[in-house]
């Protein structure tokens, strides 16, 4: 760490001295992949940079509403043109001011080859500094989500990145480590003090914060502990005060426990099934030359053979909401209508299967993950055995996590399992991903089972450009009803988040799973 | 002895090269490490080119000589999780890894020796009833199973111990230690036990039979009839014969306890090789796993090696048989 002497000891001493010293000890399974906020997009890193990072908006913590950080307003100039005020008084923690040129610099960073955040850059063209704390954000078409990817990319001191020789970001063609992996030079909250790999991370107060914390924490410490009971044994014993990841089936017993508690929050991630609706024969199957999963009453039926209560409260242990949508509540063009399910009906399910020619059933081919999402395998376990009830011979496979994804990316699978989340709590995140038929620019870039609809598709393509905020939220959901009528998947629900905390501890459960730094109390 | 060790050495490239195969040979089923660099959004241009970029799009066996190029100069690349060198990642992890295996071996030879020997000695009283039984646990119960239950009592229940980490390390160049603190002693003390236990057990079983075996031979017999005192004899003459085959025994068990201390490191979050491998498993890290995989091997060749040479230095018949062939 490479900072000036002032700042780390304003720091510490405000650690150590002050009379309300106040030390947040957390984990989770896994460490940061490196700090250098544009090398990976990685979940876990995204939430730990943003303590000493800080972005120009970023999700209100309890509304989910793009807020002002480093921007203090945004305005459409035109359709491909954003002006962005920037917070004017902003200091690093080297102690240079935040201005036009940093942002300009970091944007384009996040814009440059070596990133790993050109997701959230898509559309932008190219970034113009106006005067020293307003800029221009151009992009090539209207892009309505634009402010929402803003939320993602965090701001870098343009000076400090250049003396330490850190102007582009780290990948695995930089022969080794640039210097803005292992240290950190933002506008946030808290200073990055030290950081061990695999180890501990620990960052410090920063007493020269523009803004104002509700928290009242002084130093957080993050030690990954890659052992499921070994964490839950660290909150039991107390030397962690949180846990972000805890085991289902401890849960019971922290909830019972005096000294701790749970906090449950829906997460922004819907689980469902995908098929296989593009081969002409499913491999795998015993019905040959024609693929029932076609044939949406298959789709419907095998849909309404899922008891999803009984997964939710016995596969899940309540850690599941179930939903009839393929995105989860935070985000825009959901609503009540369209989270409805097609009801659990066994009856009904085998009269659809009759009426699409399969009343005995058929086989077919299931692939699951066993390490990806909560209880994956239980869960695939459990519709196995829903779907044996109505004829459909499951033949069930899981694979973990690393040999999975590259398996269904290679359509290989033919019915899968996938959860979905939404980083811009916008719908066409997902629909664009999932529904939309395979293209370029990430159309259908999940879309495993190759599933096309050429009118959806229509719907899918004008919310891209669509910026009127009347119309788009009901381009969105109607792209959503139709998913849902035609059965393109089969929805389970949102992943349902338990943190786990000592009782003393304050933090307000976000549905991206991550800690807001600004809201955590240690009473 | 020259042309033994050469031999040797010939034979221990032969092992390594084979390791270093199959390991590249099994990372082909391990997943595809481009899904998670470039994340749940990418193109499939974006995935082509970092395959080409990566060079996984070659043949196996142009994958296999590039890596073997590289190894012989120590080589092993960039650790596609951490983006850092992977010989300095596995430097900063060797310290932890190597003084837990230590602690462990020195744990389980000052306990599990006197032990053998009073079970042997003492046979059939009460302690050596409960040592025996104590060990056939010992042996039986896996390591995660003991170090969740080390965990359970003295972290959680009683809370005298740390459940995970390392503690405060002191760094010495290159070399961190936790020994030099009272903190790092108290962390390492679960851990340290957890992974000593199968070697205790195992050791003082070893002990314990060579010590009867011994104690039935004729110059015991002879020992006793000098009038040596029971203490000259058990310590003096039985158990110096015994240590023979326990020191074999331990050195070559000393591989074994760097290599499957991966999972009481992972129980107990210990930062050492065994972590960053089963890390590196997680997201098919292929150069980090080819790496620790190869130091492994390389670790218990070097072992052989060693007491292949020992054998030599010690037993004088193989000496003897060679002068003959002059």
């Amino acid at each position: 760490m490479k900072l000036p002497l002032a700042v780390l000891f304003a720091a510490m001493a405000f650690g150590a001295g002050a009379a309300h010293a106040k030390t947040f000890k957390w984990t989770s399974a896994s460490d940061i992949p490196t700090w250098d906020i544009h090398s990976q997009n990685n979940a876990l890193a995204n939430g730990v940079h943003a303590s000493v990072y800080e972005s120009l908006v970023y999700y209100n913590s309890r509304t989910f509403k793009p807020e002002p950080m480093l921007a203090t307003s945004w305005t459409q100039v035109s359709p491909t043109q954003l002006r962005v005020t920037l917070r004017t008084g902003v200091k690093f923690h080297d102690g240079s001011p935040f201005t036009a040129d940093d942002a300009v610099f970091s944007l384009e960073r996040a814009m440059s080859k070596t990133s790993n955040f050109t997701v959230y850059t898509q559309g932008v063209t190219k970034v113009v500094k106006v005067n020293p704390n307003t800029i221009d954000i151009i992009s090539g078409g209207p892009n309505p989500v634009l402010v929402n990817q803003l939320t993602e990319l965090r701001m870098m001191s343009k000076a400090w990145a250049e003396k330490n020789n850190s102007t582009a970001p780290k990948d695995i063609k930089t022969q080794d480590e640039n210097f803005a992996h292992r240290n950190a030079n933002g506008t946030g909250p808290f200073v990055l003090k030290e950081w061990q790999p695999d180890q501990k991370i620990v960052l410090v107060k920063n007493p020269n914060w523009w803004g104002k914390a509700e928290g009242n924490v002084t130093e957080i410490v993050y030690t990954p502990v890659r052992a499921v009971a070994t964490r839950m044994a660290a909150l039991l014993s107390g030397e962690v005060d949180f846990v972000l990841d805890p085991s289902p089936q401890d849960l019971p017993r922290i909830r019972q426990d005096g000294n701790l508690r749970v906090i449950d929050g829906v997460e922004n991630r819907t689980i469902f099934f995908g098929m296989d609706q593009f081969r002409d024969e499913l491999p795998g199957s015993n019905v040959k030359g024609k693929n029932p999963l076609k044939d949406q009453r298959v789709r419907k039926a095998l849909y309404q053979a899922i008891d999803i209560n009984a997964i939710t409260r016995v596969s899940l242990r309540g850690l599941g909401q179930a939903t009839g949508a393929i995105v989860a509540p935070q985000v825009a063009g959901w609503n009540e209508s369209v989270h409805q399910r097609y009801p659990f009906d066994v009856a009904a399910a085998q009269k659809l299967l009759a009426d699409a020619g399969y009343k005995d059933g058929f086989e077919v081919d299931f692939a699951c993950p066993n390490n990806r999402y909560i209880n994956d395998e239980a869960i695939c376990q459990a519709v196995t055995a829903m779907w044996a009830r109505v004829g459909v011979k499951a033949k069930l496979r899981t694979l973990p996590l690393s040999t999975y994804f590259p398996m269904i990316q290679r359509f290989e699978a033919s019915i899968y399992m996938l959860g979905w989340g939404v980083p811009t709590f916008d719908a066409l995140y997902s629909l664009q991903s999932l529904v939309r038929t395979l293209g370029t620019g990430g159309d259908g870039n999940y879309n495993v089972g190759r599933y096309s609809n050429p009118k959806l598709d229509a719907v899918i393509d004008r919310a891209k450009t669509e910026t009127d905020p009347y119309i788009r939220p009901r381009l969105l959901t109607e792209a959503l009803a139709m998913q849902n009528e035609d059965v393109a998947h089969i929805p389970l629900h949102n992943q349902i988040i338990p943190w786990a905390m000592k009782k003393n501890i304050d933090v307000v459960h976000r549905a991206d799973n991550r800690l807001d730094w600004r809201l955590i109390k240690v009473n | 002895m020259f042309a033994f060790i050469l031999r040797r050495l010939a034979q221990a490239v032969i092992v390594m090269v084979s390791v270093a195969f199959i390991a590249f040979m099994l990372f082909q089923y391990v997943g595809d490490p481009v899904v998670f660099l470039l994340g749940q959004d990418a193109t499939a241009d974006q995935v082509r080119e970092l395959r080409a970029e990566l060079g996984l799009d070659q043949p196996f066996f142009v994958q296999f000589w590039h890596f073997l190029a590289n190894a012989v100069q120590g080589e092993f690349g960039l650790s596609l999780r951490q983006g850092a060198k992977v010989s300095r990642l596995i430097a900063e992890r060797f310290p932890a890894t190597l003084e837990l295996s230590m602690v462990a071996a020195v744990l389980a030879l000052v306990a599990g020796i006197p032990m053998g020997v009073y079970a042997a000695l003492r046979r059939g009283t009460f302690m050596s009833q409960v040592f025996m039984t104590v060990s056939l646990l010992g042996v039986s119960l896996p390591t995660f199973l003991i170090g969740i239950l080390l965990i359970l009592l003295f972290a959680v229940t009683l809370g005298w111990f740390p459940s995970f980490g390392r503690g405060d390390v002191t760094q010495l160049g290159w070399w961190s230690t936790g020994l030099l603190t009272p903190k790092g002693w108290h962390h390492i003390t679960l851990p340290a036990i957890t992974l000593a236990i199968f070697q205790l057990t195992l050791i003082m079983r070893l002990v314990r039979s060579e010590m009867l075996e011994v104690l039935r031979t004729d110059y015991i017999k002879f020992a006793r009839a000098r009038g040596l005192t029971n203490r000259a004899v058990h310590f003096g003459h039985a158990l110096k014969n015994t240590l023979v085959p326990v020191m074999t025994i331990t050195g070559l068990q000393l591989g074994g306890l760097i290599a499957f201390a991966i999972i009481t490191e992972t129980v107990f979050q210990w930062p050492g090789m065994g972590l960053l491998f089963i890390q590196a498993v997680t997201f098919a890290d292929i150069p980090v796993m080819a790496a620790y995989l190869c130091l492994i091997a390389l670790i218990f060749v070097v072992i052989n090696l060693i007491v292949d040479l020992l054998y030599f230095a010690v037993d004088p018949r193989l000496r003897v048989e060679k002068a003959g062939g002059h």
